[in-house]
């Protein structure tokens, strides 16, 4: 599966069959400050992902201190 | 395709999002109602504004400013939007398309200024001149404008798209230095005083994640990256703290910040009522300030002499997440 991020913008190929939740821990990255987006579509923790979806990991957290 | 077993809470239709704080998951449906009842809580439990408001909204191309503003207009308030370009080199650029677009396409009335064109100066030169932080001068910068254009256009209230995370990690900030003026202003509505409009929050209710949440299934396109000079600061850094927290203990930033309006905040109530004292109007723009000249102004005539710096020069620290 194609999965794209953010800050900086890049993307990587890695195999399906895992959790978006998997998917996340794999990457080091805490679930509270992302959004997973399968082919177009929100998906939570427990959806498992196949080879061939396209996945944007979106992060949420933003703005400066005022 | 991705397979969920997850259902929503409401409606038993396949989940779209878990939260965690909520020990649930939701549809797309159900997400937005969350959203709608937290904003309409927060609206009402802190008296922020009535229906017959004019309420002035104060929106950077983000999700959360995107967000309040389609709420509110979702739910028949009079708002108008206001932007302010900052010359934070093509970050700004692109928050300025983001803005204009969602104004645009939904006729909504979009005001707008730029310190470049109308003060002479921007962001990444007003840190270099001042001496100060970027996001110190940018924090002031925005607040005199939103002031000023709400006082200027008669609008009852500023309403700003801070959340949930935003509060939380001011406070832990705040608690950490046990800054006790900050503490006692850091409330969901500041009431109109001295020449200042009323300020209010109708987000501190949903996470960061949530209103993102709100933003993909609502079809707003916003900008997505984060200020590149706001990159590696300390409200960012609570703001992972805070979540790292809140992964082992969900609702804890809820909590944490909530149980601080409910049970702190009133004790504050008499150190934040102290007058802010002899305030006269400036000079120069005629805004309130305890000096003859406002901060802004001041700001404006160190900044605007100055050669424009690039924004490559005071970026922020990389290597978060």
């Amino acid at each position: 599966m194609l999965v794209k991020m953010r800050n900086p913008r890049r993307e990587v190929e890695m195999p399906g069959g895992r959790t978006v939740n998997r998917l996340l821990d794999d990457l080091d990255l805490v679930r509270e400050s992302h959004l997973v987006i399968c082919n177009g579509t929100l998906v939570p923790g427990d959806a498992r992902l196949a080879d061939d979806d396209v996945i944007e990991i979106r992060p949420v957290i933003s703005g400066g201190a005022s | 395709m991705a397979v969920s077993g997850s259902k929503c809470r409401s409606c038993k239709e396949p989940a779209v999002i878990d939260l965690p704080r909520h020990n649930a998951n939701f549809c797309a449906e159900h997400l937005l109602q969350l959203c709608r009842r937290q904003v309409t809580k927060a609206i009402e439990d802190y008296s922020m504004f009535s229906p017959d408001d004019r309420i002035l909204v104060a929106v950077s191309g983000g999700k959360d400013s995107l967000a309040v503003w389609d709420m509110l207009v979702e739910a028949g308030y009079e708002a108008d939007g206001f932007y302010v370009g900052l010359g934070i080199g093509d970050y700004s650029d692109e928050s300025g398309r983001f803005v204009h677009a969602f104004a645009e396409e939904r006729g909504l009335t979009l005001l707008s200024t730029d310190l470049r064109s109308d003060f002479g100066y921007d962001i990444p030169t007003a840190a270099r001149a001042s001496k100060r932080v970027p996001c110190s001068v940018c924090g002031l910068s925005k607040r005199h404008l939103f002031d000023k254009a709400a006082i200027d256009g008669g609008y009852d209230v500023v309403v700003t798209g801070h959340n949930l995370d935003d509060e939380a990690a001011v406070l832990l900030g705040n608690v950490l230095h046990w800054d006790v003026d900050y503490l006692a202003r850091q409330l969901p509505v500041l009431e109109a005083r001295d020449g200042f409009p009323r300020k209010a929050k109708p987000l501190v209710r949903l996470t960061e994640r949530e209103t993102a949440a709100w933003c993909v299934i609502r079809g707003i396109d916003y900008l997505v990256e984060e200020c590149p000079i706001a990159a590696g600061n300390r409200h960012l850094h609570h703001k992972d703290v805070l979540n790292a927290i809140e992964k082992e203990s969900p609702s804890t930033k809820s909590a944490f910040y909530n149980n601080f309006i409910e049970n702190m905040a009133p004790l504050l109530a008499e150190h934040g009522s102290v007058s802010s004292g002899d305030l006269q109007h400036c000079t120069r723009c005629g805004a309130p300030t305890s000096g003859e000249v406002c901060a802004f102004c001041r700001l404006v005539a160190t900044a605007s002499p100055h050669e424009p710096v690039p924004v490559e020069l005071v970026l922020g620290r990389r290597g978060r997440r």
